[in-house]
């Protein structure tokens, strides 16, 4: 079985069809990107995957394990990052507490050592430090470790979102448009990063993006989707030159 | 302006970042040893109120200032730590034993407030904790076996292996004292372990902390739990201080007064906590020696001016029948809050950083160093 599976969800709003029997498989080191015009139903499949919303029916497997009824907060435990696409940050807290949350689902310590500060706590912040200075490193965020996010400027918020997903250690990271708001030098920096993720972290990832050019570059396989079902799957190019997808972008 | 040159990660977790803080809190701390011994019984009473106001200031932080969740049930919970400490007392358990238990026992009514509060947020929570508050209070003047209606209980003094420690003796004020550090170092411990952190980031977005993996429910149950608790421990000491307790001290009231403190005081700090719980129980006698001393003043402003004798004592009398309107003090309370709201939502805390902000850069302070960015649009969509 694939890393991960979504076997035929659905997810409706009434009698708003927003995920209509949709499948599809990521394979584990790939780089998946879903495209599809505004309203496609894109965003509402990583919140299926993250749990934010059940699956009206249909089944979600993870690495071989369903987790179509698992609370939200398992979802992190079992190895999937997300990001969002109206970055979701905890903007009254500094980008060094904001990452040490994305640790969050690394934790040892209970509730009273945490009271006494026993040693045990003090030496999981250590490797949480750690762990969070590699990230920092890695997506070269030293200049704003002790900063406000209320403070900081939209393309670093950016990329705190992604080093907070990172920091959680994933097996899988769900971009939502990882590029939107950013400019041309920010972009190419993205999907250096996004491929750096892939190639040097083994983490496989699922990305929603409207920027075509970033997902050829990119992507492996690329699915297309309008009103919440599939249109085609393939390569980048096949899936651009696909006369349905070419169709829905530019109507008939 | 001081630049702390970082090369230890524990240099980030450290309660006092650098030495410089090291000396200021212990003279703090040798100032406050020293205070019994150095003032008089009234100021080392009040003393000892802002100390018991400044450990419900801290609870009340963790819920609201930390995991943004509102109370105006405080005073309940308070209620609910001094009617133990006061039945304990009189059915013979020792002091060491009731004081954790009014804590505990009141954590656990927190927890139990907490798990109806996971549905509602804003002002839908505030109104349920209003409603607990009201239930509570309720329940105080009702169960008369136990805690003997509205007629109140009396405790007897403090004892403590059999040491007697009055309520007024410099004793008790350092037990007061000593339980307000050790919580306050409990609540930053807190704060710089996972769970603190976990605190912010439900308040901050819920939706991201989800999918971090915090479990929303445990950390909101959590902080309900551990707010009450501390304020059940407040409480305790509160029904000492006070020597009796009946029904009518915990009302609506009190639990806006706790809020006042941390609005005052500045909420994304603990200093706030104390800063407001000085502010709160000190304007009172400062009002009333205002309320004395004002008419005076205008009446003789006004024969200073030029008025003739019975023109002044008349403006004096009038002053005077302002200051002692029944209501004002309210009025003033409510023009203090609004004026901090406005003006400074940080608190005192906020414009105590501004100053020393000013002094350490001084020829080179620039105002807006503290304005924000508007916050960008949140998504909605996933509440």
């Amino acid at each position: 079985m694939s890393f991960l599976v979504a076997e035929n969800i659905s997810l409706q709003f009434g009698g708003l069809k927003a995920v209509d029997q949709v499948n599809f498989a990521v394979e584990k080191g790939e780089i998946f990107t879903i495209i599809g015009p505004n309203g496609a139903g894109k965003t509402s499949i990583f919140n299926l995957i993250s749990r934010l919303y059940n699956p009206t029916s249909g089944k979600l497997f993870f690495d071989g394990e369903e987790f179509t009824t698992a609370p939200p907060h398992r979802i992190a435990k079992m190895g999937i990052a997300r990001t969002f696409q109206n970055i979701e940050l905890f903007d009254n807290a500094t980008t060094l507490s904001n990452l040490l949350v994305g640790r969050h689902c690394h934790a040892t310590t209970n509730l009273l050592q945490e009271v006494l500060y026993l040693p045990a706590v003090r030496r999981a912040e250590f490797e949480h430090r750690h762990k969070v200075e590699q990230v920092i490193e890695l997506l070269d965020l030293e200049p704003f470790r002790d900063k406000l996010i209320s403070g900081l400027p939209y393309g670093v918020r950016k990329v705190i979102e992604l080093a907070r997903a990172l920091c959680s250690e994933p097996k899988l990271m769900l971009l939502d448009e990882p590029s939107s708001g950013l400019n041309v030098e920010e972009t190419d920096d993205m999907s250096f990063w996004i491929r750096d993720i892939r190639s040097e972290l083994g983490i496989t990832v699922l990305m929603v993006e409207h920027d075509m050019s970033l997902v050829s570059r990119v992507s492996d396989r690329v699915m297309a989707l309008n009103y919440g079902r599939e249109l085609t799957t393939g390569t980048p190019a096949e899936v651009q030159s696909h006369p349905e997808v070419v169709a829905a972008y530019l109507g008939t | 302006m001081r630049f702390i040159f970082k090369t230890d990660y524990d240099q980030d977790i450290r309660i006092f970042k650098h030495s410089g803080y090291w000396y200021s809190y212990s003279i703090l701390l040798l100032v406050l040893a020293a205070m019994p011994f150095m003032v008089g019984t009234y100021l080392q009473s009040q003393l000892v109120f802002v100390f018991i106001y400044a450990i419900v200031g801290v609870s009340l932080l963790i819920l609201v200032g930390f995991t943004g969740q509102a109370s105006l049930g405080h005073a309940a919970f308070l209620a609910i730590g001094a009617y133990t400490s006061a039945w304990c007392q009189q059915h013979g358990v020792p002091f060491v034993v009731y004081f954790p238990l009014a804590g505990i026992l009141t954590g656990v009514v927190g927890v139990m407030v907490g798990f109806p509060a996971l549905r509602l947020q804003g002002i839908y929570l505030v109104i349920a904790t209003i409603s607990f508050g009201a239930i509570v209070e309720e329940i105080l003047a009702r169960w008369e076996s136990v805690t003997n209606g509205n007629e109140g209980l009396k405790l007897r003094t403090l004892d403590i292996f059999g040491q007697t420690v009055p309520r007024d003796s410099p004793g008790f004020y350092f037990l007061c004292l000593g339980v307000l550090i050790l919580v306050i170092i409990a609540a930053l411990n807190l704060l710089r372990a996972p769970t603190g952190r976990s605190f912010v980031a439900v308040r901050d977005s819920e939706t991201a902390a989800k999918s971090m993996g915090i479990d929303i429910a445990a950390a909101k149950v959590r902080s309900f739990g551990i707010s009450a608790a501390i304020t059940g421990l407040a409480g305790c000491l509160y029904a000492h201080k006070l020597s009796f307790i009946s029904p009518e001290m915990f009302t609506l009231l009190l639990s806006i007064e706790f809020i006042i403190v941390i609005i005052i005081g500045g909420v994304f700090s603990l200093h706030g906590a104390v800063l407001g719980a000085i502010f709160i129980v000190m304007i009172d006698p400062f009002l009333t020696a205002l309320k004395d001393d004002v008419p005076t003043l205008i009446g003789n402003l006004w024969a200073f001016f030029g008025a003739d004798g019975p023109t002044a004592q008349h403006v004096q009398d009038r002053a005077a029948s302002i200051a002692s309107a029944p209501g004002l003090k309210g009025a003033i309370y409510g023009l203090i809050i609004v004026g901090f709201i406005l003006f400074e939502p940080t608190g005192l805390y906020g414009r105590w950083l501004k100053i020393k902000l000013y002094f350490q850069t001084f020829p080179m302070y620039k105002a807006a160093t503290f304005k924000r960015q508007k916050t960008y649009v949140k998504s909605e969509r996933n509440r």
